[in-house]
């Protein structure tokens, strides 16, 4: 926020002695997504000091991990950034893929492109509207969330659930998409433009937002790369990372789309990002349902990685037998670690997996763009004042689920 | 681009790389605990490197596998921002070892030292805030080594003594709130008066509120103060 300069014939005189006040924020506080604390010391509203500690949603999913099979790992990995769930899980597969050295079928990689991309847009619709509705702006947020539950609906259509999916398997998809899927997106491709355009007016404009964001929560480019911070948050800044592009995976090299970038690095840019990833993404549903092809295989054929079909498992010895040990071993993949990195919504998430040769997970590290993103705050909050904690907080996207884990 | 990475590393450091492999692509070197520092700072500043984008630290236990090799492995991601590449360095330290810190390599290590510390009880030297980040303070144990059982019950735990309370902001009845920190002892003996007001005078306990610390101390109330009206 602005502060209110006046001019003093005699500033001490109105001066009281004041000492660094010590207030807790959270966790449970409205502004804290999900649950945080954060200690902050204040001369009078201004932040001198703040210490931030996540923590509170921790849930154990790493070591919950080392306890089950392979594929018993997705429902946690929803429960991740539970925002965006398709693209964990699809974060997920693509790690166990390349320690077991294969690739999904083309239409299957499409096919998370599109699912993944509509889950982005969902992510940065709840970001975007939940900062705006933390500075008053209640409408664009009614508007976004109505977006995300034409999305919702899409994805519900598609995987029977509207937001913890566990949609994903190693080597493919639960199920085929859907006759309607392609129709379904580029039906709804148009009005979620136009919410974006008719809230960017209702905001990019608006004095209000403009002083609580503008300016507010500079982040600097370099001290961004050295903290390692990824995602929407990085390219505010003015970088052009952004994994999709600078190592493509799931075929991502074959769209055309932009990266977004900003220019100072304050919490007007972060959000101006996501509004234009929004885009891009449509962008790239649009391509990747143009390119899909509607038939042919969406999982890898090999009884070892995926389910048989029910009439094998139910007719033939072999269809069982591999059934059987898929359910009661797990898949086994080689001894050894990799560790593969998308871009969720947040940034690079990235799982680092070790596996030694059984059909349990040695150790499942899951790298949470938000918690690395989360520890630079402090440096942004620095000698602001208590009220633009909500909005940079808010344009961090910490997602608890994610955070801590 | 992908070999060009362990091959510098071999050439600037020769034997003290231990191992170095490619698998799938992922390019790792492994070096001793006492290189770890050098190592890392090496490849933030060499001008072919450039590894100035810090991606994560982790660490994996392998408890089996002691005492022919130590016992946790610590590992650093890194990559590139303008070369795009990435590397893998780990070490491999004992129960109880310290391990050199990399904030003033890497400012981005701060928390993901403080996870691995939190989750597996290795403490880096030098770090500026060595504390637990995820789990309290009072958690007994590293809850991701493999001898952690996942279903072991945690110690209820006292309440924590706040140094100085008059320096936290003003916070109940004598402050103005209408609310009080809670007196666990005085709920459980039937004192308490924030349960409900309702509860409370049935139970013959007097009101809430800011005039309830006024009666526990037996002042008379300000309607009660005689000649006042």
């Amino acid at each position: 926020m602005e502060r209110i300069e006046e001019e003093l014939e005699d500033e001490s005189a109105l001066e009281l002695p004041t000492e660094p006040m010590r207030l807790n924020m959270g966790p449970s506080h409205p502004a804290m997504h999900g649950t945080i604390r954060m200690v902050l010391d204040l001369d009078g509203e201004i932040i001198k000091d703040v210490d931030i500690q996540p923590g509170y949603l921790h849930r154990g999913f790493e070591k919950s991990c080392e306890r089950g099979t392979w594929a018993q790992v997705y429902p946690y990995a929803d429960r991740l950034n539970y925002v965006s769930p398709m693209l964990n899980n699809v974060g997920f597969s693509l790690a166990v893929e390349k320690l077991i050295g294969i690739t999904v079928p083309e239409r299957c990689a499409y096919y998370r492109v599109i699912l993944g991309e509509l889950a982005r847009i969902a992510d940065h619709l709840t970001c975007n509207g939940a900062g705006a509705m933390e500075l008053g702006a209640f409408t664009p947020f009614l508007w976004f969330l109505k977006v995300r539950d034409w999305i919702w609906d899409i994805l519900e259509r598609e995987t029977g659930a509207r937001m913890t999916h566990s949609f994903g398997r190693i080597g493919g998809m639960a199920k085929p998409p859907t006759e309607t899927l392609k129709q379904d997106v580029l039906d709804i491709l148009p009005q979620v433009e136009k919410v974006l355009l008719e809230a960017e007016g209702m905001l990019l404009r608006n004095r209000i937002f403009i002083d609580r964001t503008q300016g507010i929560g500079i982040l600097k480019k370099d001290l961004a790369i050295e903290m390692g911070v990824t995602g929407a948050m990085l390219r505010s800044t003015g970088v052009d990372y952004d994994v999709r592009k600078a190592h493509p995976y799931s075929l991502y090299e074959r769209f055309d789309f932009e990266v977004p970038i900003g220019h100072d690095g304050d919490n007007y840019d972060r959000f101006l990002v996501r509004t234009e990833e929004m885009r891009q993404s449509m962008r790239i549903l649009e391509q990747a349902v143009a390119q899909m092809p509607d038939d042919g295989p969406i999982n890898v054929e090999d009884v070892r990685i995926m389910m048989p079909p029910k009439d094998q498992v139910y007719n033939t010895i072999e269809g069982t037998i591999a059934h059987f040990k898929l359910v009661m071993e797990g898949l086994k993949p080689p001894v050894g670690e990799v560790y593969s990195y998308t871009e969720a919504g947040n940034g690079d998430m990235g799982f680092y997996i070790v596996s030694d040769g059984s059909g349990t997970p040695y150790r499942v590290r899951c790298r949470p763009p938000c918690f690395i993103n989360l520890a630079i705050c402090r440096d942004m909050l620095l000698d602001e004042m208590i009220a633009d904690i909500v909005p940079t907080f808010g344009s961090v996207n910490m997602i608890g689920g994610e955070c801590d884990r | 681009m992908s070999v060009a990475v362990l091959a510098r590393l071999q050439a600037e450091f020769g034997a003290k790389i231990l191992e170095t492999s490619s698998f799938r692509g992922d390019d790792e070197a492994i070096v001793a605990p006492s290189d770890w520092a050098a190592v890392a700072a090496f490849l933030r500043a060499d001008s072919e490197l450039v590894m100035d984008h810090f991606i994560d630290i982790t660490a994996i236990d392998y408890p089996e596998r002691t005492p022919q090799l130590p016992r946790f492995d610590v590992v650093l991601l890194v990559r590139s921002m303008s070369k795009n590449h990435r590397v893998r360095l780990k070490t491999r330290v004992q129960d109880g070892e310290e391990l050199d810190t990399l904030v003033p390599v890497w400012r981005g290590a701060n928390w993901t030292e403080r996870e691995v510390f939190d989750m597996f009880g290795i403490r880096f030297r030098g770090h500026p805030d060595m504390r637990r980040i995820l789990l309290y303070e009072e958690f007994v144990g590293y809850p991701l080594r493999k001898d952690y059982p996942i279903d072991k019950t945690q110690p209820l735990i006292e309440y924590r003594k706040e140094d100085n309370l008059e320096k936290l902001p003003p916070f109940g009845p004598t402050e103005g709130q209408p609310w009080n920190r809670i007196d666990w002892q005085a709920r459980l003996e039937g004192r308490d008066m924030q349960v409900s007001p309702a509860i409370a005078v049935q139970q013959g306990q007097k009101h809430a509120l800011s005039e309830s610390s006024a009666r526990a101390e037996g002042k008379p109330l300000p309607d009660e103060i005689p000649g006042k009206n």
